[in-house]
C-alpha cells in the first residue's frame, strides 16, 4: 500500500520552475530514494511534504489525507518527521533535553501546559530518550550542550530527535553530505538498524549509501522525475547515466 | 509542594527564602534597610523575575511590558476608591486585568517575531501610554494620575465602619500596609513568584520555552504549536508586571501613566539583562542593584559628594568630585546607559554568567576537577 | 479647503523628519544588517549643533550700557557684534543655516566613529543584542546632552529674513488670510533635496550601485573584489550625516530638548517597518504618508468623531500592516516578514 502518494505537484519560484508535474507513490515499509544533481528540486520536494512551501497545483496524499493547507506542526502530529539538510537542533539544550522534546510532542501533543510537574518527574519521557541515545550511539555524551558536537554527532542527534517519535515517515535529506567515510558507513548503518519499520525518503547523492539503503529510487533533474524502479533498473537506465551518473560516477 | 524537585532546587529555594525574610538584616550593612526602598526591591524583582520569564525564556524582547505594570497599578488604585482599601482584591483584580490585557496585545503582537515583536510591543505601549493621557482621562485622571478620594465609594468598607476624616490607608484585613508590614507583604509575593517561576523553569513547558527560543523552526517541525506556548508566557510574564503594578499601588496609593513609559520598559529589560536573563536568580539580582544604586546616586549631589571625600586632600577630593559627579543625582541614568552598553558588550549573559566564569576559574585554578563536573557545575549555576 | 492645505504642509513637514531618519535607518538595517536604536540620537545630535554653534557665535563680553546714564549698567555684547557690527549680528543671526556647514563634518566624525567603534562587533550578534546595545548609547547621548544643555528646549530661531510667513494663500487662490512659516517651506525643499540626492547617489553612481547590489546580495560582492564593508562604513557616515542635518534643519521649528531623538526614533522605527524593513522607497512614502495621516488626525474635527485618533493613528497602522502585510508597503518579500 502506498503511504504517501504525490500528484502532478508543480512548484515554481518567480520564473524557475523548480517542480514540474512530478508524481510519486512511495511503498509503507519501504526506503525510497531520490537522486538528482544539484538544484533538480529534491529538497523543494520535501519542503511540499511538510508545509514549509505550499506546491502551485497537485495535491500531496499521506494515508489517504490530504498535507497540503495544514501547518508543520500538524504534519508532524500525523507521523511525519524530518531531518534537514542542514541539522536543525536547539543547540542551547543538552543531548538529552533535544531528545526529549520532540517525544514530550509525541506524548503531550502540539500544545499543553505542564508548568508545574518536574521534566524529570516525567520518566517515561526520559526513557524514551535514553533508548534511542543508546541506538544511536550518542548516550554517553547526553548532558553535552548540542552546539559542540560535530557534523557528524549533529546529524545523528537530529535523526535521533525524529527516530523517538516513531514517525510513520521519515524525510531525510542527505543525510550524509560532508561526512567523512566512517562516518558515513555508521549512518548507513544506523539507518539500516533501527526504525526498520518506518518508511524512509532519502535524498542522496552518495550511490554507495544509496544502493544499500534504498527498496525503490526516483530520479528527479530539472524538477521532473525522469526515472523510477528498482536500484538495479536505474543502474542500467541509459536516461539516468545520461542525466546524472554519467561520466565518472558510473 | 517541591515534588519533583532536586536537591539543589530546594536548597536554592529554602536559601533564596530566608535570604528574602531577611533582607532588612542583609541590607543594613549598605544601609538600605527601610522599607520604602526594601518594597522597591521586592516589586521590581518580581517585574523581573516575570519579564524574564518571557524574555529570558522565549527570547522574545518585549519593549512594552510597562505597559502591564502601569495597568495593574490603575486596576489596584480602582478597587481601592471602589471596592476597598484591603489590598488582596487590588492584588488580584490587578493581576486579573494586566493578564487579560496581555492576552490581547500577546494575541497580536506574537504573530510575528524578532525585531517586528519588539516593535509591536513598543507600538502598543506607546499607545497606551499616550491614551492614558488623552482620552482615558476619565479611568486614568490624565496627568494628575489617578488617586484616593474623600468621596470615593468604596462600598465594602462604608458598610462596615465609619469613614476617617483624613484618606484611608492600604491594609491587610486591618494592618496597615506602611512600613515594615507592607515590605513583608511584597516580600511574602516575592518569594512565591520565584518559587512558581521556579517551578515553570523545571518543567516541560519551561523546557519548551527555552527550545522555541534556541530553534523555533525545529520546533514546529517537531510538532509543536509554538504560539500558544509564547502566548502563554507573555499572559504570564504580564500578569507578573500586573502583580508588580498592584503592589507599587499598595505601597502608594496613586497611578500615572509615565509608569507606562517606553523608558519604564527599557528599565526592566535592563534589570533582566543585568543580572543574566534565563537565569532564577539574575533578574532578581538585576532589580535591587539598580534600585539600590539609583537610590544611592540620585540622592547625591557634588556638595554631598565633596562632604563624603572631605577626608582626601583638596585636589584629589576636587578631582574625584570632578569624575563622579557626572554620574550621581541627575546623572544617574548616564551611568546606567554605560552599564547597559558595557554589560551588552562584554557579558551579554548578566552577573549570573559573570559570576559563572569567576566561579570556573577559580576551580580551575584549584585543580584536581574533571573537566566535566566543572562544565555540569557552571551550567547548574547559571541555571 | 486652507485648513486642509495646512494640514497638509504639517504634514509634509513631520513627515520629512521622519522620513529622513527612516532612511538613514533604512540604508544602516539595508547594508550593516543592524538595528539601530541610536539613530534618533544622531538626530539630535544634529540638533544641537545648532544650538552649540549658535552659543559659540553668541559667546558675549560685558560693555557699558550707554543708553542708561544714570548708573553703571551693562549688557552682553556678543564677541561678533562689538568687532564687525551688523555683519557680526548678521552672522548669529544665520546660526542654523551655519549650522549645517559644521554638523555634516562632525556627524560624519560620529558616524564613522559610531561604526568603527561599537557597531561592527555587533553585525553577527542577534538583533536583540544590537537593539540593547544601540539602546543603552541612546540612554548615554540622551543624558549627555541633558548633563550639558539642561533639561529645558532651547529656542533657536530662523533666520530674521525668513522669519515671517509666506503668503501661499495667494499662490493657491486661497486668499492672503492663508499663511505658512517660510522656514517650514524651506525644511520641506530642503528634505526633498536629501532624499533625492540619497536616492540619486545609490541609484546613479557606481558607488551606490555597488552599495545597494552589496545590499542585495552581499556575498558575490565580496567575491568581486571588492571592499564592500568599507562602503558600508562609509554609508553609515552618509546615514549620521542625513539624520544630523535633518536635525539641524528642525530646530527653528521644533526647539530642541534632550528627549527628542528618543521621540522621533521610536516614531521612525514605526514608519521603518511600515514602509517595509529594507525598502529605502517605503521608508520615505511612508514617512511622509504617516506624517500627513498624523497632521490630518489632529485636527479637531476628526478628533471630535475619534477621540484620541491623533495619539495613536501611527501606532494603529503599524499594527494593521504589520498584521495584514507583514513585509510592509514596498518591502521585499522574504525580507524579516515573520
Ligand atoms: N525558497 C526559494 N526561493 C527561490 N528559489 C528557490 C527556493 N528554494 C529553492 N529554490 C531554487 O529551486 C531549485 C531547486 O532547489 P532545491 O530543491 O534546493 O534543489 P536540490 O535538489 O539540490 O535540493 C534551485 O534552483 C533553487 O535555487
Ligand atoms: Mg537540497
Amino acid at each position: 500500500m502506498a503511504i504517501l502518494e504525490v500528484n502532478d505537484v508543480n512548484k515554481a519560484f518567480g520564473g524557475l520552475k523548480a517542480l514540474n508535474a512530478v508524481n510519486l507513490s512511495v511503498e509503507e515499509g519501504t526506503v525510497h530514494a531520490i537522486i538528482g544533481p544539484n538544484g533538480a528540486g529534491k529538497s523543494t520536494l520535501l519542503n511540499c511534504f511538510v508545509g514549509r512551501l505550499i506546491p502551485d497545483t497537485g495535491s500531496v496524499m499521506f494515508n489517504g489525507k490530504s498535507l497540503l493547507g495544514i501547518k508543520p506542526h500538524e504534519i508532524n502530529q500525523t507521523g511525519v518527521a524530518r531531518v534537514f539538510q542542514t541539522p536543525e537542533i536547539f543547540t542551547d539544550l543538552s543531548i538529552l533535553e533535544n531528545v526529549m522534546i520532540p517525544a514530550f510532542a509525541k506524548l503531550d501533543g502540539a500544545f499543553r501546559i505542564n508548568a508545574w510537574k518536574t521534566v524529570g518527574s516525567r520518566g517515561e519521557v526520559r526513557d524514551m530518550a535514553e533508548k534511542v541515545l543508546v541506538e544511536v550511539g550518542l548516550h554517553e555524551k547526553r548532558d553535552v550542550i548540542s552546539s559542540s558536537l560535530s557534523r557528524g554527532d549533529k546529524r545523528r542527534l537530529e535523526m535521533a530527535m525524529c527516530l523517538v517519535q516513531e514517525p510513520k515517515l521519515l524525510l531525510l535529506d542527505e543525510p550524509t553530505a560532508g561526512m567523512s567515510r566512517a562516518d558515513t558507513n555508521n549512518t548507513v548503518d544506523l539507518l539500516q538498524r533501527v526504525g526498520t519499520h518506518i518508511t524512509k525518503i532519502v535524498i542522496e547523492h552518495d550511490m554507495h549509501v544509496v544502493f544499500s539503503l534504498a527498496d525503490h529510487i526516483s530520479v528527479l533533474a530539472q524538477g521532473t522525475v525522469i526515472a523510477g524502479g528498482k536500484p538495479a533498473d536505474i543502474k542500467g537506465n541509459p536516461k539516468v547515466q545520461e542525466a546524472y551518473l554519467g561520466g565518472s560516477h558510473a | 509542594m517541591f515534588a519533583g524537585l532536586t536537591r539543589n532546587d530546594k536548597l536554592l529555594f529554602i536559601g533564596f527564602t530566608i535570604a528574602a525574610l531577611a533582607m532588612p538584616l542583609l541590607a543594613w550593612p549598605v544601609g538600605a534597610n527601610y522599607p520604602d526602598l526594601l518594597q522597591k526591591f521586592a516589586i521590581y524583582g518580581i517585574f523581573a523575575i516575570g519579564f524574564n520569564i518571557l524574555f529570558g525564556l522565549t527570547g522574545y524582547l518585549s519593549f512594552g511590558h510597562a505597559a502591564f505594570l502601569g495597568v495593574g497599578s490603575y486596576a489596584a488604585v480602582w478597587m481601592f476608591k471602589g471596592v476597598t482599601m484591603n489590598v488582596i482584591p487590588a492584588v488580584i483584580f490587578g493581576v486579573m486585568v494586566s493578564g487579560m490585557f496581555a492576552a490581547l496585545i500577546g494575541f497580536i503582537s506574537l504573530r510575528r517575531s524578532g525585531i517586528y515583536f519588539s516593535i509591536l510591543t513598543l507600538a502598543f505601549a506607546q499607545m497606551s501610554y499616550n491614551l492614558a493621557y488623552s482620552v482615558l482621562t476619565p479611568i486614568t485622571n490624565g496627568e494628575t494620575g489617578l488617586q484616593l478620594s474623600q468621596d470615593d465609594a468604596r462600598i465594602i468598607d462604608r458598610l462596615f465602619v465609619e469613614q476617617g476624616a483624613g484618606l484611608p490607608s492600604t491594609n491587610l484585613f486591618g494592618l496597615e500596609m506602611s512600613g515594615y508590614p507592607g515590605f513583608y507583604f511584597c516580600c511574602v509575593l516575592l518569594i512565591i513568584a520565584f518559587f512558581i517561576s521556579l517551578r515553570i523553569q523545571r518543567s516541560p513547558f519551561g523546557m519548551m520555552l527555552r527550545a522555541i527560543k534556541t530553534n523555533q523552526v525545529r520546533m514546529n517541525y517537531t510538532g509543536f504549536n509554538t504560539r500558544p506556548y509564547a502566548l502563554t508566557a507573555f499572559i504570564i510574564s504580564g500578569m507578573y508586571a500586573g502583580l508588580a503594578g498592584s503592589l507599587l499601588a499598595v505601597t502608594d496609593p496613586l497611578a500615572g501613566a509615565e509608569r507606562m513609559q517606553w523608558t519604564a520598559s527599557g528599565e526592566v529589560v535592563l534589570m533582566t539583562i543585568l543580572g543574566g536573563a534565563g537565569t532564577l536568580i539574575g533578574p532578581i539580582l538585576g532589580a535591587g542593584l539598580i534600585k539600590y544604586f539609583e537610590n544611592i546616586f540620585s540622592s547625591y549631589n557634588d556638595g554631598l559628594l565633596s562632604e563624603s571625600f572631605s577626608f582626601l586632600p583638596d585636589f584629589l577630593n576636587d578631582t574625584l568630585v570632578f569624575i563622579i559627579g557626572p554620574f550621581v543625582g541627575e546623572g544617574w541614568s548616564l551611568l546606567l546607559g554605560i552599564v547597559f552598553m558595557a554589560i551588552v558588550i562584554f557579558l551579554p549573559g548578566g552577573l549570573m554568567e559573570g559570576l559563572t566564569r569567576i566561579h570556573g576559574w577559580y576551580r580551575r585554578r584549584g585543580g584536581g576537577d574533571t573537566r566535566a563536573a566543572d562544565a555540569a557545575s557552571s551550567r547548574q549555576a547559571a541555571e | 479647503m486652507d485648513v486642509i492645505l495646512l494640514q497638509l504642509l504639517n504634514g509634509l513637514d513631520k513627515g520629512g523628519a521622519y522620513a529622513l531618519i527612516a532612511l538613514g535607518l533604512t540604508i544602516i538595517f539595508g547594508t550593516l544588517g543592524v538595528v539601530n536604536f541610536a539613530h534618533g540620537a544622531l538626530f539630535m545630535l544634529g540638533a544641537f549643533c545648532a544650538v552649540s554653534v549658535q552659543a559659540v557665535l553668541t559667546i558675549s563680553k560685558k560693555v557699558k550700557d550707554e543708553s542708561i546714564t544714570f548708573f553703571d549698567a551693562y549688557k552682553e555684547v556678543p564677541y561678533l557684534e562689538a568687532w564687525w557690527g551688523d555683519t557680526g549680528a548678521m552672522i548669529i543671526d544665520y546660526a542654523v543655516p551655519i549650522s549645517i556647514l559644521v554638523a555634516i563634518p562632525l556627524m560624519l566624525l560620529i558616524g564613522l566613529g559610531m561604526e568603527r567603534g561599537l557597531i561592527r562587533y555587533f553585525y553577527k550578534r542577534p538583533h536583540a543584542e544590537q537593539i540593547l546595545v544601540t539602546f543603552g548609547l541612546a540612554i548615554v547621548v540622551q543624558e549627555l546632552i541633558k548633563a550639558q544643555f539642561g533639561a529645558n528646549p532651547i529656542p533657536t530661531p530662523a533666520p530674521e529674513v525668513i522669519a515671517g510667513s509666506a503668503s501661499i494663500g495667494l499662490w493657491f487662490g486661497l486668499g492672503e488670510a492663508v499663511v505658512y512659516p517660510w522656514w517650514r517651506l524651506i525644511y520641506l525643499a530642503f528634505a526633498g533635496v536629501v532624499i533625492a540626492s540619497a536616492f540619486a547617489f545609490l541609484n546613479l553612481t557606481t558607488y551606490g550601485m555597488v552599495v545597494r547590489a552589496g545590499m542585495a546580495d552581499r556575498e558575490t560582492v565580496g567575491l568581486l573584489g571588492i571592499n564592500i564593508q568599507r562602503r558600508f562604513t562609509i554609508v553609515f557616515g552618509m546615514a549620521a550625516v542625513i539624520a544630523g542635518m535633518a536635525g539641524v534643519m528642525y530646530t527653528p521649528i521644533l526647539p530642541p530638548d534632550y528627549h527628542m531623538g528618543m521621540d522621533f526614533l521610536v516614531l521612525s522605527f514605526v514608519v521603518v517597518v511600515v514602509g517595509g524593513m529594507g525598502s529605502l522607497s517605503g521608508a520615505v512614502l511612508a514617512g511622509f504618508m504617516l506624517g500627513i495621516l498624523q497632521s490630518f488626525a489632529s485636527m479637531n474635527e476628526v478628533k471630535s468623531i475619534f477621540p484620541g485618533i491623533d495619539q495613536i493613528i501611527i501606532y494603529l497602522i503599524a499594527v494593521v500592516i504589520l498584521l495584514v502585510r507583514p513585509r510592509g508597503l514596498m518591502g521585499r518579500k522574504g525580507v524579516m516578514e515573520t
